[in-house]
């Protein structure tokens, strides 16, 4: 199974790695997002979660291990969580949110006829007679929205949102909380990195709790317990400066076992529910959310 | 004052000398093409990386002048190989190491510029240093405008071609990488557009000056329009302004008023009035309260 492509929508780690300077920020990750999940990644600040979401599109190049996801990478819509976009920019909102139909229409083909598309996404999100709008006189609530108005438009089978709700008031949270329940009734793959529990327990189907290494990946319920929190919590989000070179054998993940042996992480008795041994059963649909064990990362 | 004299002062050096019109048709294609790119930079952030890039092209014109004496074609040659050049490393430097762009840029143009003008003081007299730093409008033969023709109908096609990306580029870069690998490629073709821009002004207005008529008119737009289907044209209508005001000054003044600092100067006093009187976050329009709407 190793040499396959990973289905439309789904997202495979195999030893993923991912940091800065050569100190991991993700520390071999393995495991599969099956296409069609909503899944809340959760951790205290500096567990990687922001990293983890940089590596899935591409953003930051893996120290070790790999990430596929989908046949193109670029099938990939992603809401940074500190997005670079320059607001001070004279750009109308029909304009920002134009940007989404980058993949039909390049750079070159008429967006004149796809207005009434534009608007009917600026809809969506609540944004009705902002199109004309510059980007610089919107709220941040109106701003995120419009980015969703955007992520509409992508139309991409995996969605990655960081930390999409921060500073956002209730209102818009829940009516972006509904957008993106409506991206997983289509079967869009939705990752989202959140802080709010609550949040995650009523609307997200399993969640995947990081502190560097996966603590726990599972259906929410199962995953979400105090122990999982509290040792999640004790994460040193310190750099060891003298920090060794890691030993771990990469070549090991390729036989998806052999992940119990190599503790180098220290404390890491093994929290997941189970392991999965092949990531072959995510054939029934997406509403499923009771395969539980079956897309379980590895916990090293 | 009649009439007649008043077209006669604004019209008459035109219609007199071939030199005057050469200057002003050489002064207007400039005014097509550099605005706009200067829009992009100002609106970037970027406004004094051109002015870097100008001292870069310094060291291939000095090359092409050591080679050839005071040749446009050598001189022109020279100017962009070396332009192109730095932008090139400058890029190349920032995507691979720690560095930002603004401090690659800044080191690549002041090895460049130091090289530029031992090259010069190796031959050659301080009237040619100032001929290449200065530039010689009045002086503009049929290869001169041809090439400045050249440059502005390239840089429109190109940059009507460019313009998606490059705005996408502009406001949300993030994005452009997630969706397309368009990023880098728009950016080196934009660099490249500054860099052959810089050359064909320093034709006209000298290497440093030459940034004069790309940033000032851009800039000054902002007073008056807010987006960018206002500020390009507004930015082109300044430049060509101030190519005709600079001109008819510099031919109309008693003393010797040399015409590319004049040319910049009416930029200048254009920015100057804008910055008081623009309708969009001028001086005086801030002064002025105005009482606030409903909703």
């Amino acid at each position: 199974m190793s040499g396959e492509a990973a289905r439309a929508g789904a997202i495979r780690f195999r030893g993923l790695t991912l940091g800065y300077d050569r100190h991991p920020a993700v520390h071999h990750l393995d495991g599969t997002i099956a296409p069609g999940d909503l899944l809340a990644v959760v951790g205290p600040n500096g567990a990687g979660k922001s990293t983890l979401l940089k590596g899935i599109v591409g953003e930051i190049r893996p120290l070790d291990g790999s990430v596929e996801a989908g046949p193109r990478s670029g099938a990939i819509a992603y809401l940074p969580q500190a997005a670079e976009i320059d607001r001070s920019f004279p750009l109308s909102v029909l304009d920002l949110v134009a940007m989404g139909l980058w993949r039909p229409l390049g750079a070159w083909r008429s967006l004149t006829r796809q207005r009434s598309r534009l608007i009917e996404a600026l809809a969506a999100v609540g944004l009705n007679g902002f199109e004309d709008r510059p980007i610089g006189t919107l709220s941040g609530g109106q701003f995120q929205r419009a980015l969703f108005a955007r992520l509409i438009l992508q139309d991409a089978r995996i969605i990655l949102l960081d930390e999409p709700f921060t500073g956002i008031d209730e209102r818009t949270t829940a009516d972006l909380l509904t957008l993106i329940r409506g991206w997983h009734r289509e079967g869009r793959t939705v990752v989202a990195a959140l802080h709010d529990l609550g949040q995650v327990r009523a609307h997200f189907a399993s969640t995947l709790v990081l502190a560097r290494r996966p603590i726990a990946w599972g259906p929410t319920r199962e995953v979400l317990t105090p122990p999982v929190l509290a040792r999640a919590l004790r994460l040193s989000e310190a750099w060891d400066e003298a920090a060794a070179i890691c030993r771990h054998d990469a070549h090991e993940h390729d036989a998806h076992e052999a992940h119990h042996g190599t503790d180098h992480g220290g404390s890491a008795e093994s929290q997941a529910p189970g392991h999965s041994h092949s990531h072959d059963h995510h054939e029934h649909g997406h509403h499923d959310h009771d395969h539980g064990r079956a897309h379980h990362g590895a916990v090293s | 004052m009649t009439l007649a004299d008043l077209l006669d002062f604004l019209i008459g050096p035109f219609v007199e000398f071939g030199f005057m019109r050469r200057a002003l048709a050489g002064c207007l294609a400039l005014s097509l093409s550099a605005p706009p790119l200067g829009v992009f930079l100002m609106l970037r952030r970027m406004s004094l990386m051109s002015e870097a890039m100008s001292h870069a092209i310094l060291p291939g014109a000095a090359a092409g002048f050591l080679v050839a004496g005071l040749s446009l074609p050598a001189m022109t040659l020279g100017g962009l190989v070396a332009g192109l050049a730095v932008a090139l490393a400058a890029g190349l430097v920032t995507r691979s190491t720690v560095l930002k762009e603004d401090a690659s840029l800044a080191a690549f143009y002041l090895i460049s510029l130091a090289g530029g003008v031992f090259l010069v003081s190796l031959r050659g007299s301080q009237v040619d240093l100032l001929h290449i730093l200065f530039g010689t409008v009045l002086a503009l033969d049929d290869d001169a405008l041809t090439l400045l023709g050249g440059i502005s109908s390239l840089t429109l096609v190109a940059l009507a071609l460019l313009y998606r990306p490059l705005v996408i580029e502009c406001v949300d870069p993030l994005f452009l990488r997630t969706v397309s690998r368009a990023g880098g490629p728009v950016h080196s073709a934009f660099l490249a557009l500054v860099v052959v821009n810089l050359v064909g002004g320093f034709q006209a207005l000298g290497t440093l000056l030459a940034v004069g008529l790309m940033l000032l008119p851009a800039i000054t737009a902002r007073f008056w329009a807010a987006d960018l289907s206002g500020l390009i044209p507004v930015a082109m209508l300044v430049s060509m302004l101030s190519s005709v005001t600079g001109l008819l000054v510099s031919y109309h003044a008693g003393i010797r008023l040399p015409t590319g600092p004049a040319i910049v100067l009416a930029a200048g006093a254009l920015y100057l009035v804008s910055m008081l009187v623009g309708p969009r976050g001028g001086l005086l329009h801030r002064l002025v309260r105005r009482r606030h709407l409903e909703a």
